[in-house]
């Protein structure tokens, strides 16, 4: 003890691109931006792959080739899988030979990395078969645990995941949850006896994604050896340290020359010199670990922003009306069977939408700029709901 | 107490745009703190003030007649006919002669003056005084032109001004950038000091400006408020009038403002076949300016050079949300605005119909954009401004 339990989240959405009311009813692509920008989906995906997957990937291979007992996690969201297997099939190739080495977990999430659990269950549930196809196809594992979008959770989550069969779920580790208790160990949801949640670290998982290169912070620099003592005095106060955290911190957050290749590379290695030490996948660390204790959790939490809550997508009137007018277009797409639309309606389900309208700029502001592609969140609305009335227009002449 | 000898243009309500109210909200600022300020107007109007000393130039032993700044249409047309420009510079020169009097019989420590028009005043001030000049750029000839057209009289007495001063305070970065590179001015000799505005009080609706009529069916109001010139970009808030009616029929469009353009843009409406929905309603001010602020769903700011743009936070203030130029002063510290370049009608179309169509847009703008405005005080340019003005004096000592 401790084992540790890494886990990496990969996304990148179909961002919606710069679509103005005069292009209302004559163009229904919406997610093409072309030229030299952030909207420019097949741009990100190559500068991201380049900066970041493909060097990470290589070294994790490495990795888990030198050392029989490092293993880790993906979830990865099925419109990235799509992207890829689209424009980079080099880049699904690489983290196919990730799992070949059969000591690489995937986890189950939404397809199209929605919201849907705030707004539909019906939707939600079809987007989790999806991508658990998908998964089972290009990897060929059927997921067992399951994280929700940027890890929101709640109860009812928890007892709508337990009875599709999964046995456990990644959410984050908040204080104001927790209390006196610890993230190193696994719990119960409110009155669920099978399934165990997983709680981040935050604190050990943010020294990594986000202090790594901040030189106001006093451990700066921050080497393998001392992040390998760190997770050694758990020793004896928790049995499993849980570092999550988005996979692009690896060459993109967190540049190549920061030293952050240099450090991953380092660190398996410094973390086994303790023989205390070990690394689980979530279903191992399930399968080790009793719970031990239970979490009520009635609230939304999430790992976004200072607020750990929903408000990173939810807390203006934009976002609000955006997500609303979204959702009460299902019914009425369904009953169309047109792949098309409900493919688009799905697309723009996904939460960096929202974030990307989110104005609490003043207090977190900054990671939101850091993240947001158009000039404003008020751009990002007016983007949004362009394309939304143009999928309206699309619907009704459907149902004429 | 530091006492500061203000040179000024206009001062409300006696003017005609934004200078007259920073002039105004400066110099109440600075008096709250304790700066004894005389202020400075080249010719006598019925104001009087409680906080500061206003001094009228003409009321000294010289009788010169002064002139707005600024020319309104009628204004052009005369001036034309008595050789305007000859007119314009001689009172420069004549306020020049007049503030050289000012300041042998004023006791002061520092000289502020504002804008080219006070900048001979200033320069001679300093001359007979040998006390420090402050010069503060509200707008530069490349504003007033957009560019095109200097001026080179201006331009000299604005250039002369910047350089005989000990400091230069300009309204924006934007500002700063252009007495840089236009002027040859050293950036260390300017300091940024962005310009404030007062709290506002909600005005009920009950006299004679009654806006609530317009809006009864639904109908959406957009509003420009400027001087009607080439530096405003009123003929490009027309175009994207247009353009807007084609989408969404029920909206008025207000123009609030008199200027040398306004034949010309009351033509252009006409043969834009928009008069119906276009009106002109002259210079506000007060309450029927606050009105019509509070009636709008929406303020237009297009200026094709705008050095910094009081009127966005005063329309902000009201709860009013705005679409500003790029090319503007205050675009560099609003975030809560939507923002395009002057010359993008579309983009200003497409910006404008969102916030018509989208209530939740409106009010996200509405209420992030006040509380950010807000925290450009008076109070706070104030404070930037008695430190510049603590430097100087060291300096001057030393």
């Amino acid at each position: 003890m401790p084992s540790i339990c890494f886990y990496f989240q990969v996304h990148q959405p179909f961002r919606v691109k710069k679509y103005r009311i005069f292009d209302i009813g004559l163009d229904h692509n919406y997610f093409n931006q072309l030229g030299e920008n952030n909207l420019n989906n097949l741009q990100v995906l190559k500068k991201v792959a380049t900066k970041s997957y493909l060097p990470t990937n290589h070294l994790l291979l490495e990795l888990l080739k030198k050392y029989p007992d490092f293993k880790i996690s993906f979830s990865i969201s099925g419109v990235l899988l799509e992207q890829f297997s689209k424009f980079l099939p080099e880049v699904v190739e690489s983290f196919q030979a990730l799992a070949a080495t059969k000591k690489v977990e995937f986890l189950a999430e939404t397809y199209y990395h929605s919201l849907s659990f705030l707004y539909s269950q019906a939707e939600f549930i079809s987007q989790v078969e999806l991508h658990q196809k998908q998964i089972k196809k290009i990897f060929n594992q059927r997921p067992k645990v399951f994280r929700n979008t940027e890890l929101i959770y709640n109860n009812d989550l928890a007892k709508l995941i337990e009875s599709l069969g999964y046995i456990g779920i990644l959410t984050e580790g908040v204080d104001r949850i927790l209390g006196w208790q610890s993230p190193n160990f696994l719990y119960h949801p409110k009155n669920l006896k099978k399934i165990k949640l997983l709680l981040k670290n935050y604190k050990l998982s943010d020294d990594i994604a986000f202090r790594f290169s901040s030189k106001d912070w006093m451990e700066y620099p921050l080497t393998a050896p001392k992040y390998a003592s760190w997770i050694s005095s758990i020793n004896g106060s928790g049995e499993i340290v849980n570092l999550f955290m988005d996979y692009e911190t690896f060459g993109e957050h967190q540049w190549v020359d920061t030293g952050i290749f240099e450090f991953l590379k380092a660190l398996p290695g410094e973390i086994l010199k303790n023989p205390d030490n070990n690394f689980v996948t979530p279903t191992q660390a399930l399968k080790k670990y009793p719970a031990r204790g239970e979490l009520d959790i009635p609230e939304f939490i999430s790992w976004a922003d200072i607020e750990r809550d929903l408000s990173a997508w939810v807390s203006n009137s934009m976002q609000e009306d955006g997500l609303k007018k979204l959702y009460e277009l299902e019914g009425k797409i369904k009953q169309t069977k047109d792949q098309n639309l409900l493919d688009d309606w799905r697309k723009l389900q996904t939460s960096d939408h929202f974030y990307y309208m989110c104005t609490k700029w003043f207090n977190d502001g900054d990671v939101h700029k850091y993240f947001n592609p158009y000039e404003s969140p008020y751009d990002a609305f007016i983007c949004f709901m362009n394309v939304l009335n143009d999928l309206k227009l699309r619907l009704e002449e459907k149902h004429a | 107490m530091t006492k500061v000898l203000m040179f000024g243009w206009e001062f409300p309500p006696f003017n005609s745009g934004g200078l007259g109210v920073a002039c105004y909200g400066l110099s109440k600022a600075l008096s709250q703190k304790n700066f004894q300020i005389t202020f400075v107007l080249p010719k006598k109007v019925p104001i009087e003030s409680n906080f500061i000393k206003i001094i009228f130039a003409d009321s000294t032993n010289l009788d010169i007649k002064f002139m707005s700044g600024y020319i309104t249409a009628d204004d052009h047309k005369q001036k034309k006919a008595l050789g305007f420009d000859g007119d314009l510079f001689s009172q420069v020169y004549k306020y020049g002669l007049l503030a050289r009097e000012i300041a042998k019989s004023t006791e002061f420590d520092l000289i502020h003056a504002h804008d080219w028009l006070t900048f001979q005043a200033g320069i001679e001030a300093k001359r007979v005084s040998k006390k420090p000049l402050i010069v503060h750029v509200h707008a530069t000839e490349f504003d007033r032109t957009g560019g095109k057209n200097i001026n080179p009289r201006v331009y000299e007495i604005e250039k002369i001004g910047l350089e005989s001063a000990d400091k230069i305070i300009a309204v924006s970065n934007f500002t700063k950038k252009i007495i840089t590179e236009q002027y040859e001015i050293s950036p260390d000799k300017i300091k940024v000091i962005h310009n404030g505005v007062e709290k506002v009080e909600h005005i009920e609706n009950k006299s004679e400006l009654d806006l609530s009529k317009l809006k009864q069916n639904g109908a959406k109001i957009v509003l420009f408020v400027g001087r009607i010139t080439l530096q405003k970009g009123v003929d490009y808030f027309l175009k994207a009038a247009q353009k807007v009616l084609q989408f969404y029929p029920k909206v008025y469009f207000i123009i609030a403002g008199s200027g040398d353009m306004e034949g010309q843009i009351i033509q252009q409406t006409a043969s834009l076949g928009i008069s119906d929905k276009v009106f002109f309603v002259g210079f506000l001010r007060g309450e029927m300016l606050a009105k019509i602020y509070q009636a709008a769903d929406l303020f237009i700011m297009p200026s094709v050079s705008e050095p910094f743009g009081i009127s966005t936070l005063e329309s902000l203030a009201y709860g009013t949300p705005v679409l500003i130029s790029k090319q503007s002063g205050v675009s560099e510290i609003l975030s809560h605005a939507l923002k395009t370049d002057f010359w993008d009608v579309d983009e200003m179309v497409n910006k404008i119909l969102a916030v018509l169509n989208f209530n939740s847009l409106k009010s996200c703008l509405a209420s992030n954009g006040q509380k950010q405005a807000m925290q450009f005080t008076w109070n706070k340019a104030a404070n930037e401004c008695i430190e510049l003005y603590k430097e100087v004096l060291l300096n001057s000592y030393a």
